[in-house]
């Protein structure tokens, strides 16, 4: 195994990522959010598994409620992404199969996002009254 | 910098640890992280099924009251607690505590113990609340 990294690199700190802890703090700090965030999504799947369409209509259409699911999505989306990279980047060593690997997970989640974001703000608006 | 004598075992080693509580918790903390990455796929189609309306709406659910449909849930009930107790147990080593053996040992063994629980307690309430 070749390393082209210089020593003054390794000691300034660069991981697996080849950069500095920004993703590792924003990994942090989104996880903090994800806890009040998703114990309020299970009580919402609570709700909404216990009624029918016109229950779970209503549920979304709920400001507070349409908020929070957005920022569910928002959070979760982000954090499942820099989850998965840290994974990736951990287990694929060879350059291209680890760079289409990390797009490919971009891609997903900002799509899995984007999509559900927009379905909720779709109901929540009355789209589907 | 010379090359080495042979291939070494790149991080994180899965191949040359003896397997120990610890290192159960950290793997069982990814595999949960990568089910909830399927879970978002699932919330994704639930979102969609809502807004595409109430024939779609009904498919979903029927597919998810289905066995594999009850079986995924359930693993993905315990897969958010699991990450979520675990999670918070990262928390805690990043801020410099609870590192000693001792301590991430019980912590690890609390983290499994509260996933199971809490999965029995929440499918407890929702079955209870009459859903299909």
């Amino acid at each position: 195994m070749t390393d082209f990294r210089t020593p003054l690199s390794r000691a300034r700190g660069s991981g697996a990522a080849g950069h500095g802890a920004a993703h590792w703090v924003a990994e942090r700090v989104s996880s903090i959010a994800l806890i009040p965030l998703t114990l309020w999504m299970v009580y919402a799947a609570l709700v909404i598994a216990g009624t029918g369409y016109e229950g779970a209509v209503a549920f979304v259409a709920h400001p507070v409620n349409a908020v929070m699911i957005v920022l569910v999505l928002a959070v979760s989306g982000w954090h499942m992404h820099a989850g998965a990279r840290v994974i990736i980047e951990d287990y694929m060593h060879r350059m291209l199969g680890r760079s289409a690997l990390l797009i490919l997970n971009l891609f997903v989640a900002v799509l899995l996002t984007a999509l559900a974001v927009f379905s909720v703000l779709k109901v929540a608006l009355g789209g589907a009254l | 910098m010379t090359a080495p004598a042979r291939e070494r075992p790149l991080s994180p080693h899965l191949q040359v640890w003896r397997w120990h509580l610890t290192m159960l918790t950290s793997i069982l903390h990814r595999v949960t992280g990568m089910a909830l990455y399927g879970g978002a796929v699932i919330v994704t189609a639930w979102a969609l099924a809502l807004g595409a309306g109430p024939d779609a709406y009904q498919g979903f659910m029927d597919l998810m009251a289905s066995p594999l449909g009850r079986l995924v849930l359930v693993g993905l009930t315990l897969s958010v607690f699991y990450h979520l107790a675990n999670g918070i147990r990262h928390l805690f080593w990043d801020a410099g505590l609870g590192l000693s053996v001792t301590v991430s040992f019980r912590s690890g063994v609390m983290s499994m113990a509260f996933s199971v629980v809490a999965t029995v307690i929440v499918w407890a309430i929702g079955l209870g609340s009459g859903a299909p």
